[in-house]
């Protein structure tokens, strides 16, 4: 059993915990994620690794409530405990493979939208504690669906929040942000991350690519064993089929076949389903960019 | 009583099990298995112990089974074997000990494996506890994968009183005895997790969500957490595609997840979170057991179902208890089948699979007869699922993350026979790891092998 030592709502089904899961505390690495089980009969759901404190022994998780298994989770509290916590999966960040003398000679960008705000922050972390200052947009539906900012503020460069409807901040989407930054106030930047819901890094990267940026991002297909076994997460990079659990699920965002990617995640998404969640969760949003059709 | 052939045994009518996932077997009781026993002719040169991977004592146990002391019997059988409820379901017994019994010769062979599913499910249900293993010897070994490679060289070392912790990458132990192989051939609840639990008896510690290569490495365990050797029973878990177009589309999986998502996550019971999309008209491409096991349980979840398979019915790799099996419960066989494109509608979803007519022309390095495709054969079969039961190779995970251990061209990690030492000193394999996808008494024996490999290496040390 893997302990639950903090337990937060962030912002409206928007939680953050803090979980017991000493060997994975001890190897992981920013990038990679954990599949927790939440009892006997749940499924295994993967989640990002948003924090990791190695002393104590425990992993920061954030997640937004989406189905019956989300939705159950968000009912634990402090001391409760997930059956399972498996991890860390999946290939660490690229960046971890360079130096950090060239990281710093390397202007990068991070693009976060809604939850993915939460994968991105350690990244921002770990190279602001190695002295590298990244800039970060942030992308949320509106004010009261920002997480993060002080954490995210505390070690970003250059901080950017803007959202869908204008509540906070700037009015927009996060790529009328990356245009503004690199077309009018002549940003130069070697790398792009993004994280966020696929439709969101879609268009971040049709964007980049026009920019002419490198650009990284993080699919998050469903999965089932997240070690290799199964084939449910594959996807189609360059041409060639990947299994995102064990070769991702980072990757290059110019050379991912997003259509299918986002024609995959809905497989499990019955039109019966999909009322039913709308029904249940009125107008929440599934991510944070206004474009993820998640309450279409 | 007809000496020449087997004691019949009773099954579920195909007709109700093609719509339950109980199992389709349901074995001798003790008169059966008393009679069965009568016609073992207790061979002083019993060719069936040979034909059995972990030499099972088959005469002994059996004459035990005819004087009516089954718990006799489950001491010699336990001796050779730590899952006996398993082997007796799943072994390929006809090419094994029964292939080569001598009462085969004019007759049926004996009935081997149901008569050790007998006194292996008489045990369990006797609460008969295995026997106490020897006190501790201070010696620390891990193993990775509770397959059943692991289990038996776990079992085997902590009976001579090793102190032995199984790493294992999902949240139940059993390897494909519980992600893999199905309720209905073989029951989880009872047969595999007794048999797990009479490992643990012995003292061998699971360690489950450890996913050796990410979570930690054999060096770690080596180096910095204090154990002596290691045994891999990783499996060959990897699964295989075709590469031909339209196989992302939705309702295509690997025959894999389906059964994961079945098996392991139990989707087919009330009450459990994860989902499977069962689907309506199901193509299972391929012939092997997994294709069985895939095709069998698409069906019990209410598809129709197909499998199609390149060659003809005598090259189906599958057992022929399970084709039999499968044909009873209405599973429709396109043999000599080739798919060549899965078609997709405007939503992403499979609607159709274009296939070619096969031919068979001459034997192949493998001895079968090599298929070729008949010139403008081009057919569609209409559906909505598509299975992919092509085999599996094994994940590289660990051969990329260890220092100093082998591979071969297939990813198979590479240990020698006699003692499945690999190339990293102290570290031993075997199974499907090292061999590729095979069966589980094969994996079981190099499990014993692998674990008589490292009790020598840490006598010497
Ligand atoms: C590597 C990886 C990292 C992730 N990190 C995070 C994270 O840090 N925080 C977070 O909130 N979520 C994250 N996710 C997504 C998260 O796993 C899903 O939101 C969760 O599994 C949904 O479970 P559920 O039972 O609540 O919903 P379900 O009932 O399973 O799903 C509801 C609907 O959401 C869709 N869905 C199912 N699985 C996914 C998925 N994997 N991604 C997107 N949509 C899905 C389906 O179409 C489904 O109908 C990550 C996914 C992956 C693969
Ligand atoms: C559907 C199906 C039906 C079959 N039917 C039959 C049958 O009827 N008869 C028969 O004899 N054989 C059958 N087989 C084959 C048989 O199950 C296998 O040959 C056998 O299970 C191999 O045993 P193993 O211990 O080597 O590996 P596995 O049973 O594959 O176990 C390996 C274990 O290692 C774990 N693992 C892998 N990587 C790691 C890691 N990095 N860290 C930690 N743990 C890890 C896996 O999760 C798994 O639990 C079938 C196989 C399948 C898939
Ligand atoms: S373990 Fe398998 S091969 Fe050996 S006797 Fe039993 S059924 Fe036969
Ligand atoms: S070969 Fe057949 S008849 Fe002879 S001992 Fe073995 S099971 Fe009995
Ligand atoms: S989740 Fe099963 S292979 Fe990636």
């Amino acid at each position: 059993m893997y302990k639950i030592v903090k337990a937060e709502e962030l912002a409206k089904n928007i939680y953050l915990m803090e979980v017991e899961a000493k060997r994975v505390a001890h190897s992981c690495k920013p990038g990679q994620f954990v599949i927790v089980k939440l009892d006997e009969k749940g499924e295994r759901i993967p989640l990002t690794i948003c924090d990791y404190d190695r002393e104590a022994g425990t992993i920061t998780i954030v997640f937004q409530t989406l189905g019956a298994s989300t939705q159950r989770m968000a009912e634990l509290n402090v001391g409760d405990s997930f059956r399972d916590f498996s991890g860390p999966l999946g290939c660490p960040s690229e960046f971890l493979d360079e130096s950090i003398e060239e990281l710093k000679g390397k202007k990068m960008l991070f693009v976060a939208g809604g939850v993915g705000t939460a994968p991105v922050y350690p990244q921002v972390k770990w190279l602001h504690e190695n002295g590298i200052e990244a800039d970060v947009i942030v992308g949320s539906k509106s004010k009261d669906m920002l997480i993060l900012e002080k954490e995210m503020k505390a070690v970003a460069g250059n901080l950017y929040i803007t959202t869908d409807d204008g509540s906070y901040e700037r009015k927009g989407l996060v790529t009328d942000v990356i245009k503004d930054l690199v077309e009018n106030q002549g940003k130069k930047y070697d790398v792009v991350v993004a994280i966020g819901p696929m439709i969101m890094m879609k268009f971040v990267s049709l964007l980049t690519k026009e920019l002419g940026l490198h650009t990284i991002v993080s699919l998050n297909p469903i999965m089932v064993d997240g070690t290799g076994m199964c084939g449910a997460c594959r996807v189609t990079v360059d041409g060639k089929v990947k299994f995102a659990c064990v070769d991702g699920p980072e990757f290059d965002g110019h050379l991912i076949n997003f259509d299918e990617a986002m024609k995959r995640q809905q497989m499990y998404k019955s039109d019966e389903g999909r009322a039913i969640l709308k029904l249940q969760e009125g107008d929440t949003h599934h991510g944070g960019c206004g474009e993820c059709g998640g309450d279409e | 009583m007809d000496v020449m052939k087997k004691v019949p045994v009773r099954e579920q009518d195909a007709k109700v099990r093609a719509k339950n996932f109980e199992e389709v077997c349901l074995g001798y009781n003790k008169e059966e298995a008393m009679e069965e026993a009568i016609r073992c002719l207790n061979c002083k040169n019993a060719k069936c112990v040979v034909g059995c991977p972990v030499s099972i004592d088959i005469p002994g146990f059996i004459q035990e089974v005819k004087a009516g002391n089954i718990e006799e019997a489950a001491k010699i059988i336990g001796k050779s074997s730590a899952l006996p409820a398993v082997c007796g379901r799943v072994c390929p017994q006809e090419t094994q000990c029964e292939g080569v019994c001598i009462r085969g010769i004019k007759g049926e062979p004996v009935s081997i494996g149901k008569l050790e599913r007998f006194v292996a499910d008489w045990s369990r249900e006797n609460n008969i506890e295995p026997e106490a293993p020897k006190p501790l010897n201070g010696k620390k070994v891990a193993v990775i994968g509770s397959g059943p490679a692991g289990l038996t060289c776990a079992g085997d070392l902590a009976k001579e009183g090793y102190d032995v912790t199984i790493f294992e990458a999902l949240h139940e132990p059993g390897g494909v005895l519980v992600y893999g192989i199905p309720e209905f051939r073989l029951p989880k609840d009872t047969v595999v997790k007794h048999e797990i639990d009479n490992v643990k008896k012995l003292g061998v510690k699971i360690e489950t969500n450890v996913v050796i290569g990410k979570s930690t490495t054999i060096d770690e365990l080596l180096n910095e957490e204090g154990f002596d050797a290691v045994f891999i029973g990783s499996g060959a878990g990897l699964p295989k595609f075709m590469g031909i177009p339209g196989e992302n589309a939705n309702g295509v999986f690997s025959a894999n997840e389906y059964l994961t998502r079945n098996n392991l996550m139990k989707a087919f019971m009330h009450g459990y979170d994860t989902p499977i999309l069962a689907g309506q008209k199901v193509a299972v491409v391929g012939g092997g057991n997994v294709a069985m096991d895939a095709a069998r349980t698409a069906l019990r979840l209410g598809a129709e179902v197909h499998i199609v398979y390149r060659r003809s019915e005598e090259e189906l790799p599958a057992r022929v208890e399970e084709v039999h099996h499968a044909k009873e419960e209405g599973i429709i066989f396109d043999l000599l089948t080739n798919p060549i494109e899965i078609l997709v509608n405007e939503n992403g979803w499979v609607k159709g699979m274009k296939c070619v007519k096969m031919e068979l022309g001459e034997p192949d390095a493998s001895g079968r007869r090599r298929p070729f495709e008949v010139k403008d054969s081009e057919f569609v079969i209409e559906l909505d699922t598509v299975i992919m039961s092509l085999g599996t190779s094994p994940n590289p995970l660990i051969s990329s993350t260890t220092d100093g251990l082998e591979v071969n061209k297939w990813q198979c990690i590479v240990a020698d026979e006699e003692h499945g030492k690999t190339t990293k000193e102290g570290v031993y394999a075997g199974g499907d790891a090292v061999t590729g996808a095979a069966t589980v008494i094969l994996a079981m024996e190099a499990g014993k092998i692998g674990a008589k490999g490292i009790m020598e290496f840490l006598e010497n040390k």
